[in-house]
Formats: structure tokens, C-alpha cells, sequence
């Protein structure tokens, strides 16, 4: 197994268990962790697999590529932010109900 | 393109006004009303531009700062994209009109509404102009922000957690979007559209069907194909009703875009089986949705569930292209458009019966249509588009896509899609019906500025009208790329599969 390919599937790993974690924890924190666990494996999976001239022949290049860097770097601000707000609004449904679940609104 | 002096960059006004205006009103919340009519006017008016530019001149193109692909960022314009902003701009005006009267006495929603939503608008154009997969994400996540923001507006609990599971599924979208964004980035080294286009053939398989099947999960997640939709209602049901009219009528549409995109322009139409899946999917999200719609007691969750039922028409459009029936295209998009202009005018209704009566529970109408004549109007003239009947856009969209699957004798799909229509006419009667009769005890009532009743009695008309002017809107959705791409992708396909 060349390290690509190993990263890759550590990557695929983390998605995978990031998924598990979002599905079966209800605990909303929780949740937001498993999906920076998630997005961890995604940019690793990024990294690792990255090539930048796929039709020379060579499978894997020989630096590393800096564009899905680049790309990785941006995803990581994403993820910040988006795990910013879901805390925000996490705190805010705490205050208000004193819940740190999705109950059913339905009544509401 | 250089920036010539002498004439006007349209695609760069469309997503960098309303970005200036969100900043603006943001910084100057008192006059957040003023400025972000201002700011919508300037938007559509360049919006209008650009689609002229692009009738007239054929699909544009714009190098950010002068830096190509395929590392720098392009900008394409083509008659598929326009028509998309169009409609943004038609839904945007009439939100923007509608907001400025119900914001009025509420300042702290007001001064949060304003910049979000020309945020919103900024995501929609962006990404309805990317033209690289990795780009499209940002747009993507920019989106999903301002959406979920905009669904805390309420500020109510139910508006919180709504907001709290629409920002979730809408990060986990996005993430397997991007999974598929890097496999493709690992088998072609580029994520630009037309350089992965050409490459995607003789990339490695197993890569690009992996790639495929997490950006397509990744997306029905996002557009709420049936059974991911459980997420819609209780985010488009709690927000206030400016809001849930652009979340239902422009947000879903972004990602079937991007979803169509990657369709025809990245992939030159998929597999069979994964057309057949969808097909499946969306006949069953008509059902299940129109009946949800069918069972609920208040009016938004109705109209929430009827988009639910809407978002399957689309998907029904995969299987019926797969023969190269560019018809069923050309119908799943103006049912898109029609969908998008007649669901933003019933939310809107929906706003004014609540604003009304201070409720929104369908068996209490109490003879609405006496006391608010003109918003009834504009709720059954929606709900004439989005059962089809002619002369609507609705109807037009349907009869392409029914005609498309008599031609290919795939009847299943069409007693869905007949099936679905009848669906659609209860509910909306069921709401009609209530509305004339009378309720057991009376409530109070609040006017109602006309402002909020024109604006979504307006876009009914254009939801209506749109039924008429299929020769106009025909030949701009076959500018540019898709044009020979939407023919061909069907005959393609058999290839591919």
C-alpha cells in the first residue's frame, strides 16, 4: 500500500466514524464535533490523494501539490465558521429551552 | 476579458452589489430597508443586463483578475445560468418589497434580515456563474450559512432548532460534495468544469463513480429529495414568511442546478441506474410529499410539503432524459422556475393570513377571501401553477415532461406525475375551501400594508404568465454550454452506462 492510498483510507476512516457520530449521538455539540471529524477526513482525503498531472504517466507526482493546499485551507475557514454559528445557535436554543437536543416542535 | 471602460461587467454588478449591500446594510441597520430595496433594483436591473448581454452575444465569460483557469477563477454566463439569476432577481424584487412592509415594526429582525438575505442572494448568483466544482462549494457553503441564518430569524425555539438541523444537513452536504470534489481533483487534476468534462473519460472508474455517488448523496441531501427531506418542513414552516419564500423557492433550486450541472456539463448524463434511481426517488417524493401536504392542519407546513412533492417533479426528469429526450429538460427547468416564482408568492400569502388572522391553522381561515381578497387571489393563482393547470408555467413544464414520457411509453411515471397533479388540487383547495367558510369563533385582526398583498399577487401573475412565453425562454436555455450538452447528454448516455 503506498502512503497516498493509506492516508486516503485514514481519511475515508474518519469520515466514516464522523458519520457514525453524527447519526447515533444526540447531544448537539456532539454532533458539530463529528462534523469537523467528517470534514477532517474529507481534507485529508484531499491531500493525500492529490496529483497534479494525472495524464504524464507518473501516478503520483513527485512534490507535493500545493493547489488542494490552498483548497484545504479554504474548507478549513469554512468549517470554522460553520462550526461557529451551529455553537451560536446551540447556545441560543440552550437559553431559551435549557435543551441541548432536537426535540420534536411540532406543538410549537 | 479585460475590464473595458466603455462597457459594463453584468456578471461582476450581479454578485458584487448585493454583496456591497449586505455590508452596507449591516453597517447601517436604520437604514437597512432603504438601502437593500436600493440594492435589489441595482441587482435585478443587472441581471436584466446580463441575460440581455447574453441573448444578444451568447454565453459570456469572466477571468477574476485576469487569472484563467485553471487556477484562477472563471465566470460563465450561459443561457442556463441567466435564466436561473432571472428568476433569483423576479423572486428577489418581490421578497425585497414584501420584507420592507413586514419588517417594518420589528427592528431587530430587520436589521439581520436585510444583510443576510442580499448575502443569500450574492451565494445564489455566484454559484449560479461558477464554472469550477471547488468554487461551486464555497458558493455552496456560503449559501447554506446565510439560509440557516436567515431560518434563526424568527428567533422563536422552533426557529432555533430548525435553523440548528437545516445548518447540519446542509454542512454534511456540503462535505460529501467536497469528498467528490477531491476524488475528482485526485483523477483529473483540475476542477474546472469544462477541463474535468474532458478528462472524466479517461479517468479512473472507480474514482469518478465514487466521486459521483458522494456529490449526488451530498446534493439530494441538500435539495431534499425524498427521503432526505425531513429537514424542509420544520426549517421552511418556522421561518418568517419572507424568508421561507426564498429558502423554498431559491435555495432547493441552487443545488438541483448545481446537481443538473454536474449532470450534463461534468458527467455528459450518468449511468442508467443512477437516472433510474432518481426517477424513483422523485415519484416517490411526489407522493409522499403530496400527501404530507394533503394531512397537515397549518398552512405552511402544507406549503412546505408541496415543495417536497415539487423537488420529485425535477428528479423525474433523469430517467425521461436518459433516451435523449431534451425535452424533459427543457420541462423539469421551467416546472423549476414556475415552482420557484408560484411557491415564493404562497409563502408570501401565507405571511399576510398570519400577519392577518396571528395564526396560520388551515381549518381556521375564517372567510379570509372576504377580508383579503387579493392575497387569496395570489394564493389560487399559485396554486393554479403548481397543480399545472394551463395556461401556467407549471402546466407547460408538466405537459413537456408528460409528453416526454408518452413518447418513451414510460406510463409509470406519468399516472405520478397526473396522480401528483390531483394531489396538488386538493390541497390547494383544501386551503381555497376553508378560506370561504366561516370560523366557529372570530379572532383579531391586524391590516395588512398593501405592499405585502401586491407583491406576492404580482409574482403569481409572473408565475401564470410564464405559461405564455415558453417561445422567449425556449431558445435561452439552449445558450452556451448546455445547448449542445442538453441534446446530446441523453445519446451519450447509453455509452457511459
Amino acid at each position: 500500500m503506498t502512503q497516498p492510498v493509506f492516508w486516503a483510507l485514514v481519511g475515508m476512516a474518519l469520515v466514516v466514524i464522523g458519520l457514525y457520530g453524527l447519526i447515533v449521538h444526540a447531544h448537539l455539540l456532539r454532533k458539530i464535533l463529528a462534523l469537523n471529524v467528517i470534514s477532517s477526513g474529507v481534507f485529508l482525503v484531499f491531500i493525500a490523494l492529490a496529483r497534479r498531472a494525472p495524464r504524464d504517466g507518473a501516478a503520483i507526482s513527485p512534490g507535493p501539490d500545493p493547489v488542494p493546499q490552498a483548497m484545504v485551507l479554504t474548507g478549513i475557514v469554512v468549517a470554522v465558521a460553520a462550526t461557529g454559528l451551529a455553537v451560536a445557535l446551540i447556545v441560543r436554543l440552550r437559553a431559551m429551552t435549557g435543551r441541548t437536543t432536537l426535540g420534536d416542535e411540532a406543538d410549537n | 476579458m479585460a475590464l473595458a471602460p466603455s462597457s459594463i461587467e453584468w456578471a461582476l454588478a450581479v454578485v458584487f452589489l448585493p454583496l456591497a449591500g449586505a455590508l452596507l446594510c449591516f453597517l447601517a441597520p436604520r437604514r437597512a430597508a432603504a438601502l437593500g430595496l436600493t440594492i435589489a433594483a441595482l441587482t435585478a436591473a443587472s441581471t436584466l443586463g446580463l441575460t440581455l448581454e447574453v441573448v444578444v452575444a451568447g454565453t459570456q465569460r469572466t477571468v477574476l483578475g485576469g487569472w484563467g483557469a485553471p487556477l484562477g477563477i472563471v465566470w460563465l454566463a450561459d443561457g442556463l445560468s441567466v435564466t436561473l439569476m432571472a428568476m433569483t432577481a423576479a423572486v428577489g424584487v418581490a421578497v425585497s418589497v414584501y420584507a420592507a412592509a413586514y419588517f417594518r415594526d420589528e427592528h431587530t429582525e430587520r436589521a439581520f434580515f436585510w444583510p443576510l438575505w442580499l448575502l443569500l442572494w450574492t451565494a445564489l448568483n455566484a454559484l449560479f456563474l461558477s464554472a469550477d466544482l471547488f468554487n461551486l462549494y464555497v458558493t455552496l457553503e456560503l449559501m447554506g450559512f446565510a439560509a440557516a441564518s436567515l431560518t434563526a430569524l424568527g428567533g422563536s425555539a422552533a426557529a432555533v432548532s430548525g435553523a440548528i438541523r437545516y445548518l447540519l444537513v446542509s454542512v454534511l452536504g456540503s462535505l460529501f460534495y467536497l469528498l467528490g470534489v477531491a476524488l475528482i481533483y485526485h483523477a483529473c487534476g483540475t476542477v474546472d468544469i469544462a477541463l474535468v468534462a474532458a478528462c472524466i473519460g479517461d479517468a479512473p472508474r472507480p474514482a469518478v463513480q465514487a466521486a459521483v455517488g458522494v456529490m449526488f448523496a451530498g446534493l439530494m441531501l441538500k435539495t431534499a429529495l425524498f427521503p432526505f427531506h425531513f429537514w424542509l418542513p420544520p426549517a421552511h414552516g418556522s421561518a418568517p414568511a419572507p424568508v421561507s419564500a426564498v429558502l423554498s423557492a431559491l435555495v432547493v433550486k441552487a443545488s438541483f442546478y448545481l446537481l443538473l450541472r454536474l449532470w450534463i456539463d461534468v458527467l455528459g448524463g450518468g449511468g442508467r441506474w443512477l437516472a433510474e434511481l432518481l426517477g424513483l426517488l422523485g415519484a416517490a417524493a411526489v407522493i409522499w410529499g403530496s400527501v404530507l401536504a394533503l394531512r397537515q392542519e397549518r398552512l405552511k407546513l402544507l406549503i412546505a410539503y408541496s415543495t417536497v412533492a415539487q423537488i420529485g417533479y425535477f428528479f423525474m426528469a433523469f430517467p425521461l432524459a436518459l433516451a435523449g429526450d431534451s425535452a424533459a429538460w427543457t420541462g423539469a427547468l421551467y416546472l423549476a422556475l414556475a415552482h420557484g416564482l408560484a411557491k415564493a408568492a404562497m409563502f408570501l400569502t401565507a405571511g399576510n393570513l398570519m400577519r392577518f388572522g396571528g395564526h396560520d391553522r388551515i381549518a381556521e381561515l375564517d372567510r379570509a377571501v372576504h377580508r383579503l381578497p387579493l392575497t387569496l387571489t395570489a394564493f389560487t393563482l399559485a396554486g393554479v401553477s403548481i397543480m399545472g393547470l394551463p395556461p401556467s408555467g407549471g402546466f407547460i413544464g408538466k405537459w413537456l415532461m408528460l409528453e416526454a414520457a408518452f413518447r418513451q411509453e414510460r406510463f409509470g411515471l406519468a399516472v405520478v406525475m397526473l396522480l401528483g397533479g390531483a394531489l396538488a388540487a386538493a390541497y390547494v383547495f383544501k386551503v381555497v375551501g376553508h378560506a370561504f367558510t366561516p370560523a366557529v369563533r372570530s379572532r383579531r385582526e391586524r391590516k395588512i400594508p398593501a405592499a405585502m398583498e401586491w407583491s406576492a399577487l404580482l409574482l403569481a401573475v409572473v408565475a401564470i404568465l410564464l405559461g405564455l412565453t415558453l417561445p422567449m425562454i425556449w431558445p435561452l436555455l439552449q445558450i452556451g454550454g448546455p445547448a449542445a450538452a442538453l441534446s446530446a447528454a441523453g445519446a451519450a448516455t447509453g455509452a457511459v452506462a
